[in-house]
């Protein structure tokens, strides 16, 4: 058999061959977009100046092991993303990649991000991606994702990691800063994620996935949602203590924690009736409000890493 | 003679081929630059002159040397 053939027989069982967008959707770009924009923050607020060209490499580096852990994750979870209705079109399961494709993809990518960061940065910088993507795909998706309905809590931490490695990129160290950011977004990961299961219909029960509304049924996940909103609001006000906080950024976090802290406790007192009266609007408000409330906390550490530069930043001036 | 296409996976593949052209070009810019701003970052240049895999002290200056 010549690749030729091979690819000819491949493209008939499909209907489709993969293009280079197929490909670029194995990244899963909307997670990389978040991954940039705080990897990019913990570089930009770190009290060490990087050099742009280094900086730009560094996110790149980032984006790159971030994409690279969503193939991988791809590869594995073909079988669950084939049996739910919002999976069901991505690139393996619709047939146009092969998962061999999927994984060698996602090792190559990653393998090149680790050693480029580490050669264009530290290897503090290199070694905190390699576990990311570690942990993204052996703790969370091989392990965590199938065998407890906490999966996302622990498997947050993933996505929690990138301002700490933008942060070791510039000082190449870890800090108190480095790791308030990492609890910020780690504590802020369920609160999020629960008030989308709770209004989504979704089919992971289907496809074997232990998601809280199925096993523990939704008024546990309601309590879930207020505990750790409220487990999150002293780590969003403490990371405005810090060297990279000031008055700025504390007056954000106070306005957007009592802002999500009402919508938690709104969900908290309702029940199924209340949700299908209103097509579940207070669920469907909380989880806008829990990007606006992340989106808001780092665009307001970059503000204070601003207002530093003309000396007004910080609790100093 | 003039190259033809000889099989139609030339056609059918051009776009792939193209984005990974694009992707090699880029990887080459960046370890370019990755060079020229390590290079320019050294404290004092004669470091990376001197040195050519085997320290080469017949660069260094001799009033440096005999210091």
């Amino acid at each position: 058999m010549t690749d030729f053939s091979a690819n000819e027989q491949t493209i008939q069982k499909a209907g489709h061959e993969a293009g280079m967008g197929d490909y670029f959707a194995l990244l899963k770009p909307r997670v990389m977009s978040l991954v940039v924009f705080t990897a990019l923050v913990g570089l930009l607020v770190a009290p060490v100046p990087v050099h742009p060209f280094l900086g730009f490499v560094a996110i790149l580096c980032i984006a790159v092991g971030a994409g690279a852990s969503g193939a991988l994750n791809m590869w594995w979870d073909a079988d669950i993303d084939a049996v739910m209705k919002r999976t069901a079109s991505r690139p393996i399961p619709s047939g146009r990649v092969a998962p061999g494709e999927a994984l060698g993809i996602g090792v190559a990518l990653s393998g090149f991000a680790i050693v480029l960061l580490g050669l264009a940065t530290n290897f503090l910088a290199a070694g905190l991606l390699a576990f990311t993507i570690f942990f993204y795909l052996v703790v969370y998706s091989m392990w965590l994702k199938r065998a407890t309905p906490q999966n996302i809590v622990i498997g947050g931490a993933a996505g929690a990691f990138p301002p700490m490695i933008g942060w070791a990129v510039a000082t190449g160290g870890v800090s108190i800063e480095s790791v308030l950011m990492f609890a910020l977004i780690f504590m802020w990961t369920p609160p999020h994620f629960w008030a989308l299961a709770l209004f989504v219909k979704s089919d992971y029960g289907r496809a074997g996935v232990p998601m809280l509304t199925e096993t523990h049924g939704r008024d546990a996940t309601r309590r879930h949602v207020i505990v750790y909103t409220l487990l999150l609001v002293p780590v969003a006000l403490g990371l405005g203590l810090t060297s990279i906080g000031g008055p700025f950024y504390m007056a954000v976090a106070v306005v957007m924690n009592a802002w999500f802290l009402k919508g938690a406790y709104d969900i908290w007192q309702r029940d199924d009736a209340a949700c299908e009266a209103d097509k579940h609007a207070v669920e469907i408000k909380v989880f806008k409000v829990s990007l606006y409330y992340l989106f808001a906390h780092f665009g307001a550490l970059l503000v204070e890493a601003a207002l530093r530069l003309y000396g007004l930043g910080g609790w100093s001036w | 003679m003039v190259i033809r296409v000889e099989h139609e996976l030339h056609t059918r593949r051009k776009g792939r081929n193209a984005g990974v052209g694009l992707l090699l070009v880029g990887f080459i810019a960046i370890v370019f630059g990755l060079t020229v701003v390590k290079v320019l970052q050294l404290d004092d240049i004669r470091q990376f002159e001197t040195f050519d895999h085997a320290p080469r002290p017949q660069l260094v200056p001799e009033t440096e040397v005999g210091q």
